[in-house]
């Protein structure tokens, strides 16, 4: 089976779904070309190439460029969305969501529910997440905790080209508003992927690899950092880790989750968001609420501290939580006994 | 100096890099024959027995239980009991396992299934092996694709031409169906695909769904099948098992498929996580689901088979065999009991659905016996 990137698999899923569903526009800041350069707009399609050649393949009409205002990129698709259209609007950095969450948070999140489920927001945000590359407190967050938080968005965050694609066609047949979170060093990692479309359900976490002693819970990088850090657990104290990558937080696959712990009795939570009211808290807090008595060990999560993203290399460095802090976690909560 | 052999890291399947070893079913000293169950060994997709592919003495334990290793790691030693301990000693110190090269890497992709245009329709096959030999052909049932014969389509592309294909609307197949879906329609597709590989005449083994197919293509031009072997084939008799079928068209997640895979099977442990996986895999690919809805809809409306063509089984001319599992949960034993004396009939005991998975070297020398007498 081809290997592809998660760009090219993200550009496969907004290609063939758009060729299948004439509905279907693309709207954003550069997603025609990013030179703005007459006879280039071709040139790169998006600061990280997601969108390169749909404008050349559909035209102006489905691929827009728009200035730098979030706020209309978002109310444009909002309200193409719910009088038919089927929008993939671009939010280049997730740190700019504060200038347009009226329009997500208040306005998309809530038509069907207002409208009495007559209106439907068939609207796509893909967006970029994650620290790591020096971009500073403003271009480096994931703050897909806060769109989780919101009643009426799906949530995805995916971590390999396999699922970015299966997903992303998901997110574009959904009839409600999808919030996309792609990480921004994730780009080029490649995966197996079917040339075929195909989606992958909601809800449905991705069980990485399995194990007995400690389950551990990640998302996007993590995944990759958790991975890591169970590999070397796995050849040095010989402790098997079950991993488990949810792909999406709204809806949450608490089944999962549970009936690991349940078999594991230890958990340990891997998040590169800040630690308050966040990823990680929600799963502790649904594993202290419905597996209580299967818990062996206290629940440990491994985040980023609660400050902005530092600028400062080797500072952003001790801020993403790093394989090595994981498996310090994963051992403590294997060790522990009441 | 006497002959010392290892026993070696099997590859099953196109992804298998490492397998673990699970427990050994024979102790030092221990000795066996050819086709002995040695050990088990778990990969990420499967876990089976390894059999022992020729006689001997196992002086040697070298990997335990619980190890992982890669493709080609040394497991055990076979030798003659003359051979001395110091001998075997010298033999596993100096072992080498194979590196992986360049050459095992371009073998690897001519080993790696491709596309062929069969009459216009995209068709996926994993063609293994050559010579003169009469080539076997390998065709897969309801919902499953080529991998199924991975344990035994390697075994007989040592001496022949082997292709297992993936039928219209699974694996790596077009999934597009003709309007008609019957088995008459797939096999001339089965025909188109023999006509794309220039390949006039061949032994046929099918299984459940792909045995009707088998069958009815049999039927249909029986001077172009060498031999027919029927692994618990549909058409054979009404029964089936709705939940099943149902389940597998139904099932969107994990834990459901892995309930209805289980059915599959007469040890449950044999389906793995991986395995659901790849199912689920298939399932979530555009036009899968109504494939599958028009294939059970044709073939197995309100649970029960359509097509019943076990009367027509004598009439054949070619050798002929139907393979069974006695603990069948899917179309039941009592379709090959009922052909007893007719056609030879072998029912495997601890065996399921896929007694050429659950049971393959048994099921490869029964194989191999029809096929060259």
């Amino acid at each position: 089976m081809p290997q592809k990137s998660i760009r090219q698999a993200l550009n496969e899923a907004l290609r063939q779904e758009m060729h299948r569903d004439p509905r279907i526009i693309i709207i954003g800041e550069d997603v025609a070309g990013g030179a703005a350069t007459e006879g280039q707009r071709d040139a790169y399609g998006g600061v990280l190439g997601v969108t390169k050649g749909l404008i050349g393949e559909f035209g102006e009409a489905r691929v827009i460029d728009t200035p730098i205002t979030e706020s209309a990129i978002m109310g444009a698709a909002a309200g193409a969305a719910v009088t038919g259209l089927r929008p993939v609007a671009e939010l280049m950095f997730s740190d700019f969501f504060g200038v347009c969450f009226d329009q997500i948070f208040n306005q998309a999140a809530k038509f069907r529910y207002m409208f009495g489920g007559k209106a439907k927001t068939p609207m796509v945000i893909r967006t970029m997440i994650g620290a790591g590359r020096s971009a500073a407190a403003q271009h480096s967050q994931s703050p897909y905790h806060i769109f989780t938080s919101v009643p009426g968005l799906k949530v995805v965050v995916p971590s390999n080209a396999y699922d970015a694609k299966g997903l992303l066609i998901q997110a574009i047949r959904d009839d409600d508003p999808v919030i996309f979170c792609e990480h921004k060093l994730m780009y080029d990692l490649r995966a197996e992927v079917p040339d075929e479309p195909y989606t992958i359900p909601f809800g449905e976490a991705n069980i990485v690899r399995d194990g007995d002693d400690v389950t551990v819970v990640a998302l996007a990088r993590m995944v990759h950092y958790a991975n890591e850090a169970i590999d070397a657990l796995a050849s040095e104290d010989g402790i098997e880790c079950e991993l488990i990558d949810p792909r999406t937080t709204s809806p949450l696959d608490e089944d999962t989750i549970l009936e690991s712990v349940e078999r594991t009795g230890r958990l340990v939570i891997v998040d590169e968001a800040t630690p308050r009211c966040s990823f990680a808290t929600d799963v502790a807090a649904l594993v202290a609420d419905k597996a209580f008595d299967a818990l062996k060990a206290p629940i440990r999560r491994v985040t980023a501290p609660h400050t902005p993203v530092p600028f400062a290399p080797n500072l952003e460095k001790l801020y993403i939580p790093s394989p090595e802090k994981i498996a310090a976690a994963i051992r403590e909560v294997h060790a522990y006994a009441k | 100096m006497s002959e010392i052999t290892a026993i070696t890291m099997p590859k099953w399947g196109l992804t298998m890099t490492e397998g673990k070893v699970l427990g050994w079913l024979k102790h030092e000293g221990d000795s066996f024959a050819a086709g002995e169950e040695l050990l088990e060994i778990e990969t990420t997709k499967i876990t089976n027995v390894f059999e022992a592919s020729e006689g001997g003495i196992l002086r040697r334990i070298v990997a335990q239980a619980g190890a992982t290793l890669p493709i080609g790691a040394l497991l055990a030693i076979a030798a003659a009991s003359e051979v001395r301990d110091a001998e075997i000693d010298a033999f596993v110190a100096g072992f080498v396992a194979p590196e992986p090269t360049a050459d095992t890497a371009a073998e690897d992709t001519a080993r790696a299934p491709h596309d062929i245009d069969a009459g216009g329709k995209r068709l996926r096959i994993l063609d293994l092996g050559a010579g003169e030999a009469t080539p076997i052909i390998f065709a897969h049932g309801f919902g499953a694709d080529l991998n199924a014969w991975m344990f035994n389509q390697p075994a007989f592309a040592e001496t022949r031409r082997a292709i297992a294909l993936d039928l219209p609307g699974h694996g790596g197949s077009t999934k597009q169906l003709d309007k008609a879906v019957d088995a008459e329609s797939f096999a001339a597709d089965l025909d188109r695909a023999l006509a794309a590989l220039a390949i006039d005449k061949a032994h046929l083994v099918g299984h459940s769904m792909g045995g009707a197919i088998a069958l009815v293509f049999a039927q249909w031009q029986p001077d172009r099948v060498a031999s027919l072997s029927l692994i618990a084939p549909a058409a054979l008799g009404p029964e089936i098992n709705a939940d099943f079928i149902n389940g597998f068209v139904r099932a969107q997640r994990r834990r459901e498929m892995q309930e209805v895979l289980a059915l599959l099977v007469h040890d449950p442990a044999l389906v793995s996580r991986a395995m659901v996986e790849d199912v689920l895999r298939y399932k979530r690919l555009d036009g899968v689901q109504a494939a599958l809805e028009a294939l059970a809809a044709e073939w197995f409306p309100n649970g029960v088979q359509r097509l019943g063509l076990a009367a027509s089984l004598a009439g054949l001319n070619m050798p002929l065999q139907v393979i069974w599992g006695r603990d069948d949960r899917i179309i039941p034993v009592a379709h090959a009991e009922a052909l007893a004396g007719g056609v030879p009939v072998h029912i495997l005991d601890a065996a399921g659905h896929l007694p050429h998975m659950e049971k393959s070297g048994e099921v490869n020398r029964l194989l191999a016996r029809l096929i060259a007498p």
